[in-house]
């Protein structure tokens, strides 16, 4: 996607360029691409269009006519553009002394507030945090319930120090249009509890809306009136389109939002609510959810989604997948095995174990620039690596120490004892082979790479996480400057 | 006649804030010639409303080609033009769905997290319960909380629920629930599914074996296959729409959450592209607020055709 639109970009320019001096029209007509990847990419269209006009004016300022590469140029300008509009990442909690600090989360209905709830609760449990929990959605059938079994479940398996309670009325719940008014009670009831125990923060988890009913905002301003928050976080739907731009300006100009979240963005959307909801609020992006699970809730970075909303793949979220599923230090002792080709079996199997944590393969190598649009529809088998484990799973323990002992008769036996085929035993010991010849000739005896770094990112291949760090930094010093 | 005059109503209430969006463009064009800037009007109105850049593209090329050759001039000629090219484009099928020869009738509804699937199945239960006996399956046992969010719709409504512990392997209870609906002479049986990202492909394999066990316990089941869709949703309704059609084999859209701002105008993408079309369109919040989708009113109220009483 990425390289077609630079492709495409470029091209448009190029071809006009051979008929003289390519103009300011040119660039315009060469924008359409960029305006439609925008468009598709599901970014509010006035934004786009002001964006475009600021990209057009910046282009011709940089004198992007007379590059050698007008379409990697002009993608620059636009990526620099999305990164400013979407930046700065994160503003710092705000943490109240003495406590508590009192969160207010809200959303449209099936944003993912609930979910949210549970992830802001596990985080802050891990920073060993005294959180408590009130719900105050008493419209959505089994909404008191559903909170409950998540912070129930954050406090028993979520890592961390912290504590997570959990409080709810349900006895105060109503069949629709009829619990307005006990939301407030609720929430003034869990502020009491935790100045009582103590609890350094409390989230409420409101009811969701369809921001046109009246009534149910008047509950949202209601509790904001009586209780005064310190931060009001907006979740929003990665999957939204343009009407986002709407609802995040009717919650807005009721609750003056904080902060935003957003929600479902390990989905294949690209985000583009992300750039409209920044616009129109004013409140930076704070989180992004990345998944069912509690602790699937990451930092914002304005590069990675400016990457995505073009299509760029989302390197830095990939390296970061890597760095939460390998420890630094076995990281460190696998590129030391590897370079001196003392790899085993069990070394290969906890590598694909690592990589597989990571995600649906598909979804990683979506990730790495110009793939996504390659991979769409590029049928991956998962299954493939059920077979390896299989494989690897009905060796011996010296066999996995020492793959070489493996001829044709224990082949044979372990084709048996996994289910698959001789062929496959075979292959995998090949591809065995290849991979530690390969990390020999690369790695230098200590485990850091000869020349350049292998494979970035990959666990255990290159030199792990001193690339992971020297990328970000990387990433950093882009910011603001030409980018190629 | 009646129950078509409410389910009209319910679609231009839930439409309104549509239609005023277009019948803003289209006011300010009564009685005016149409030019490019006219033109450009008419396309941010589509990009606003979800119907996305390359639909957008042809509606408007074909809208251009029009007035270039004389064809349509002012804006009441361009709004009927665009409302033809959108109806056709539509088609005509209306609400109906799939029945069972003999047997329960069954319905399994499937979407990503938060479209509004629980909601719709009461609305559905609702619906259908006025023709006959449902049954329900609670085959979201992922979801904390989904299975009794069920139960307190199925009690408030009268009907019967099958369900399965939190946790339990969904295909079991939608297995269950089919057992279920052929004992108790069922006239529909309603499957409720665990939300999930279309990209998630176990998850989605998983659909396809609950759309199995189905199929061995009632012949030909499910008659009906639905995404709900939020009507909030962006261009990427399209790729849902796809996977779920690959999954699940969908034979039709409920377009959720009409009745907010948005427009659900990635419904167009969808049939032009995978065929499927809208069935149903939630309109509110209460089990009533369900209508049949129909082409006519969706196009005149999307583009404030229908017969005076805008505003």
């Amino acid at each position: 996607m990425f390289e077609m639109l630079t492709d495409r970009v470029g091209k448009s320019l190029r071809n006009l360029s051979g008929r003289g001096r390519i103009s300011e029209s040119n660039v315009r007509e060469a924008m359409d691409g960029v305006r439609t990847a925008l468009l598709e990419a599901d970014v509010h269209h006035e934004v786009v269009d002001s964006l475009c006009e600021e990209v057009v004016t910046e282009a011709l300022g940089r004198e992007v006519t007379k590059s050698l590469k007008p379409g990697e140029e002009m993608i620059g300008v636009v990526h620099d553009k999305l990164v400013e509009l979407m930046g700065p990442d994160a503003s710092p909690p705000m943490w109240v002394e003495p406590g508590p600090t009192i969160v207010m989360l809200c959303g449209l209905q099936g944003s993912g507030k609930t979910t949210t709830c549970g992830k802001l609760a596990a985080r802050w449990k891990n920073e060993g945090r005294k959180v408590l929990v009130a719900a105050a959605d008493l419209q959505r059938p089994a909404a008191v319930e559903q909170l409950q079994t998540v912070v129930q479940g954050v406090e028993s398996t979520g890592r961390g120090s912290g504590q997570v309670a959990f409080h709810g009325e349900p006895e105060r719940c109503a069949e629709f249009g009829r619990a307005v008014g006990e939301a407030v009670t609720v929430c003034r009831n869990a502020i009491n509890r935790a100045r009582d125990e103590g609890h350094e923060v409390v989230l409420l988890d409101t009811a969701g809306r369809l921001h046109v009913d009246d009534e149910l905002m008047g509950e949202l301003e209601a509790i904001q009136t009586a209780v005064r928050p310190h931060r009001i976080l907006l979740v929003v739907d990665a999957m939204s389109g343009q009407d986002a731009v709407d609802s995040a300006r009717a919650f807005h100009q009721r609750l003056e939002v904080d902060g935003v979240i957003l929600s479902k963005f390990d989905s294949d959307a690209r985000g583009g609510a992300a750039l409209s909801v920044r616009r129109v609020t004013g409140a930076p992006i704070v989180h992004l959810g990345v998944g069912e699970h509690s602790d699937q809730l990451e930092d914002f970075h304005a590069e990675r989604v400016a990457g995505r909303i073009l299509g760029m793949g989302d390197v830095v979220s990939l390296v970061e997948k890597a760095r939460d599923e390998v420890d630094e230090a076995e990281a460190q002792k696998m590129a030391v095995k590897l370079a001196e080709g003392r790899m085993t079996m069990d070394d290969f199997l906890s590598q694909i174990k690592a990589i597989r944590r990571m995600g649906p393969i598909k979804q990683l190598l979506g990730m790495l620039p110009g793939m996504g649009a390659a991979l769409k529809d590029m049928p991956i088998d998962e299954k493939q690596f059920d077979r390896v484990e299989a494989i690897i799973g009905s060796m011996t323990k010296t066999e996995r120490t020492d793959p070489d002992r493996i001829e044709r008769s224990r082949a044979k036996r372990i084709a048996a004892g996994s289910g698959t085929a001789r062929d496959e035993v075979s292959r995998l010991m090949k591809q065995f082979d290849g991979m530690s010849q390969m990390a020999k000739s690369m790695l230098g005896p200590d485990g850091t790479p000869r020349e350049q770094p292998a494979i970035p990112g990959l666990p255990g291949v290159g030199k792990g996480n001193t690339q992971i760090k020297s990328r970000r930094a990387g990433a950093k010093r882009g910011k603001g400057k030409k980018r190629r | 006649m009646g129950l078509f005059r409410r389910a009209t109503d319910a679609l231009r209430s839930g439409l309104t804030k549509t239609r005023t969006a277009l019948t803003g463009v289209f006011g300010a064009l009564a009685g005016r010639k149409i030019d490019e800037e006219a033109l450009q009007a008419i396309e941010a109105s589509l990009l606003r409303a979800d119907v996305g850049p390359a639909l957008t593209k042809s509606l408007i090329e074909s809208l251009r080609t029009a007035w270039r050759q004389g064809t349509v001039t002012t804006g009441e000629e361009a709004r009927d033009h665009l409302a033809n090219d959108l109806r056709e484009r539509l088609g005509d099928h209306r609400g109906s769905i799939t029945r069972a020869d003999q047997g329960p009738t069954v319905l399994l509804v499937v979407g990503v997290n938060g479209a509004g699937k629980t909601t719709s199945i009461a609305k559905l239960a609702k619906r259908f319960s006025a023709e006959g006996k449902v049954v329900l399956a609670a085959a979201d046992t992922f979801r904390a909380g989904a299975v009794h969010q069920l139960e307190v719709w199925a009690e408030r409504l009268g009907v019967d629920i099958i369900k399965g512990k939190e946790g339990a392997d969904p295909a079991a209870v939608a297995w269950d629930g089919a057992e279920a609906a052929v004992a108790r002479n069922a006239d529909f049986l309603i499957v409720d599914t665990a939300g999930r990202l279309h990209v998630q492909e176990e998850l989605m394999r998983q659909l396809s074996k609950i759309k199995d066990i189905l199929g061995r316990v009632i012949p030909n089941a499910p008659h009906e296959s639905l995404l709900v869709l939020d009507a909030t949703a962006g261009q990427n309704g399209l790729r849902q729409a796809e996977h779920f059609l690959a999954a699940a084999a969908i034979d039709g859209i409920v377009l959720a959450k009409l009745d907010g701002t948005a427009r659900g105008g990635v419904a167009l993408s969808i049939r032009e592209h995978t065929g499927v079309p809208v069935k149903f369109v939630g309109t509110g919040e209460r089990p009533e607020d369900l209508e049949v989708f129909d082409p006519e009113p969706y196009v005149d109220a999307l583009l404030g055709l229908d017969d005076g009483s805008t505003e």
